[in-house]
């Protein structure tokens, strides 16, 4: 029964109905099924422009469902297993700033790893809740930042009673997941709601043998990007609510910054693959786990790679491990994880996720071919006949613990001067200072700048890093408060 | 009953043979696979709608591809051939009681079953006792093997479907890695002529340079082939072609061979102006 409702894709069916219509459109978009842009449309497809339509009636409204999209929103959750589940067109970033804004109001505590994507930080900014930072395990060898230890988190949850919500990264970007029904539980004890970045853990949903997901723990809110392992078009994203959560407070919530022009591409991308995941997905991350398995296998006979895997489960702060994820730590081969990722692609024609100091990730999907992982594989084995040297030429940092003086929205707003970094040390920093990938703040609004992160910053840019987040594009000037706070 | 084969040699340009029978179709888990009986080319090999070999000028390709490497180091003894389905490069190659070893890695199984029973004219030395038949991906297996062979063999499709990876840079790294210290690799180099063809030679070309002392190209004359100019790549960590060329001793072996001769050998490696310039740029 299940199945046969998945079959559906409501808002797939309303547009091929509307173009068999052949409506004379005098709406936007203005150009008009492509016509009025002859050289976008033989760029992009007619198919794809005569797809790019406005809300209408027999299409629904994205801001008000009451029919197709509602109807696709339905089958969603259902698929998720979720109460209910919103189509976001501005990204994952939409979903968990509406996660974030729908449990806490300014004031609000809520209680998140330190490792978070910006998004969040970004959503404290907009919305003045207070993180109370829970600081991530650190792998001794591997010097990344894990998943929150349950009793860290219950230290914080006793010391902030009154805290509204807790954040949980479900997975991190490596891929390893925190005990994340013992933290739902833990955190329902005490009245606070469960909200769960899965930003990197669609798949969690459908494929066997993968880490729990959100809903099916019982946490109350999941921001989901579809875009990335569930195969839908970039910035399309699920927003699931579960329990007592409210529809239309979230709703609300998700229009005050949400597009009223939701694009038809992205919502039709999302319809499509719900449906895909629902149908095949079993048999889609079964291939992918495959796949993942055997690079990471054939990686490491290649010898000083480490490409990780479930064994470093340690039942608290690596309590489950991805498998779908391809992490590798280069540092034995003397190469830092971005210089390997920078070589791949300069050399070999190879892009890969990300790389940060001691990491490569590869995003290994249903779209990857055999020979395709087998170039990976050769190409990491030259590297290391071409390029490898001294091991302690990487120098790995410690996940640096940080100092927060103020909230992230007073000291974005806060009156503040400019000062090269350089010399910024004791300041307290009024922006963002990240590699991108992965977007994880190396210094978020608020917090102390030590001597030990601008040289984290400095090493970080001298290997290659791209950094992001100040005012200064070159990020040669920081933002600090003009008050100097104790 | 007028039956043709077409294929086009460029997005504008089509060559087409007059078709007697189509003997075999089938799809493997790499391509599709048929065979042809043809009236001017006798039997011919098509994989994904491409000619790969055919009855009348596969002495061409073969001798030219086999022949070159043997006459510069005539101690080779141990040969690594990637690809090569047909079976012609080994049918060349056992002609040479001197070569203990011939190891050959195709991926695609497929080919060498319906080659077997459709084209023995290539296939028929398969079983010679020195080869191995390894069936799997060409860079896997290169990957894993360290200063092993004397000479490699890369007769290989196109750029693109399964012998993409045997043009990338991982490849022809991991080949110099798996030669011995005088190793030859000669490589299927594409062709100057049509822009598409010319782009995947002049991106062979600069991916191999960047590894091997010597590096050259060779042509030959292949009817069946896009514009009929064809290429090989001549790369070595030691012998150069022309100069270290013994063409007594080769001629003293006394092969039977329709058109490589040591004229030839020497010959082929004198190219175009057009050609030269395409290859300069990238070097």
């Amino acid at each position: 029964m299940t199945n046969f409702l998945q079959q559906k894709v409501p808002i797939m069916e309303a547009l091929n109905q509307y173009k068999s219509m052949r409506v004379v459109p005098f709406d936007v978009p203005g150009h008009k099924r492509g016509r009025g842009n002859p050289e976008l449309a033989a760029f992009l497809g007619e198919q794809c422009l005569s797809m790019d339509v406005n809300s209408m009636k027999p299409l629904d409204n994205l801001c008000h469902p009451v029919s197709v999209i509602k109807e696709a929103e339905e089958l969603a959750a259902q698929a998720f297993n979720a109460k209910h589940a919103f189509f976001m067109v501005n990204g994952t970033t939409s979903a968990v700033q509406a996660m974030i804004m729908t449990a806490c109001k300014a004031g609000d505590k809520i209680i998140m790893p330190r490792n978070v994507h910006r998004s969040a930080i970004n959503a404290l900014i907009l919305s003045g809740a207070v993180p109370v930072y829970v600081n991530p395990g650190v792998h001794s060898e591997l010097g990344i930042a894990l998943g929150m230890a349950l009793k860290d988190v219950k230290e914080a949850i006793l010391e902030h009673k009154d805290a509204k919500a807790i954040l949980i990264n479900n997975p991190t970007y490596y891929g390893i997941c925190s005990d994340l029904q013992a933290l739902t539980d833990l955190a329902h004890q005490h009245d606070m709601l469960v909200l769960v970045d899965e930003a990197h853990g669609t798949h969690f949903y459908f494929g066997d043998n993968l880490p729990a997901s959100a809903m099916s723990v019982g946490a109350d809110m999941a921001s989901v990007s579809m875009h990335k392992s569930g195969g839908s078009l970039t910035q399309s994203s699920f927003l699931l609510i579960n329990n007592d959560v409210s529809e239309g407070y979230t709703r609300q919530i998700i229009n005050l910054t949400q597009t009223t022009s939701g694009s038809y591409l992205l919502l039709s991308s999302l319809d499509i693959s719900r449906r895909n995941l629902a149908l095949n997905g079993k048999e889609i991350f079964q291939k992918v786990a495959e796949m993942a398995y055997y690079t990471r296998t054939e990686i490491n006979k290649i010898g000083g790679y480490y490409a990780y895997s479930k064994e470093l489960i340690n039942g608290d702060t690596i309590f489950d491990f991805d498998v779908t994820k391809l992490s590798v730590d280069t540092r034995d081969i003397g190469l830092a994880g971005i210089e390997v990722y920078d070589i791949l692609r300069d050399e070999y024609d190879i892009q890969i996720e990300f790389g940060d100091i001691g990491n490569i990730l590869a995003y290994i999907s249903v779209g990857d071919r055999h020979l395709d992982l087998e170039r990976l594989v050769a190409a990491l084995a030259e590297i290391k006949r071409r390029y490898s040297q001294d091991k302690n030429s990487v120098f790995i940092h410690e996940y640096i613990r940080p100092q927060v003086a103020l909230t992230p929205q007073e000291a974005f707003y806060a009156p503040k001067q400019k000062l090269p970094i350089s010399e910024s040390a004791g300041y307290i920093s009024s922006e963002f200072v990240m590699c991108y990938p992965p977007g994880i703040p190396i210094l978020a609004p608020g917090e102390r700048i030590t001597e030990e992160i601008l040289d984290f910053i400095q090493y970080s840019k001298d290997k290659g890093c791209f950094l992001t987040g100040t005012e200064d594009s070159d990020i040669a000037n920081i933002n600090v408060l003009k008050e100097f706070v104790e | 009953m007028n039956l043709w084969y077409t294929e086009n040699h460029s997005p504008n340009v089509r060559f087409s043979l007059e078709v007697e029978e189509h003997i075999y179709t089938g799809k493997s888990d790499f391509q599709k696979i048929d065979i042809l009986q043809t009236l001017e080319f006798g039997r011919i090999l098509t994989l994904d709608g491409l000619v790969m070999c055919t009855e009348k000028d596969e002495f061409i390709y073969h001798e030219m591809i086999t022949h070159v490497a043997l006459a510069t180091n005539p101690a080779i003894k141990k040969v690594l051939v990637i690809g090569a389905g047909d079976g012609g490069t080994i049918r060349e190659l056992t002609a040479y009681p001197t070569i203990e070893q011939i190891d050959m890695v195709e991926i695609d199984k497929m080919v060498v079953d319906v080659c077997r029973e459709f084209l023995p004219q290539t296939a028929s030395k398969l079983d010679d006792p020195r080869v191995n038949l390894y069936f799997e991906d060409g860079l896997k297996f290169v990957r894993r093997i360290e200063n092993d062979y004397d000479l490699i063999i890369v007769d290989s499709t196109d750029p693109f479907g399964p012998g993409e990876g045997l043009f990338t840079k991982e490849f022809y790294g991991n080949c110099y890695k798996a030669l011995k210290e005088d190793g030859i690799l000669v490589n299927q180099h594409e062709s100057p002529f049509y822009a598409e063809d010319a782009l995947g030679m002049r991106k062979a070309h600069q991916k191999i340079v960047g590894f091997f002392p010597v590096c050259k190209v060779y042509q030959f004359h292949m009817p069946t082939y896009p514009s009929g100019h064809w290429l090989f790549g001549f790369a070595s960590k030691k012998f150069d072609p022309i100069l270290d060329l013994d063409a007594t001793a080769w001629n003293d072996l006394d092969l039977k061979t329709r058109y490589y001769n040591t004229d030839i050998h020497v010959g082929s490696f004198a190219l175009p102006n057009y050609v030269k310039e395409q290859l300069k740029d990238v070097e």
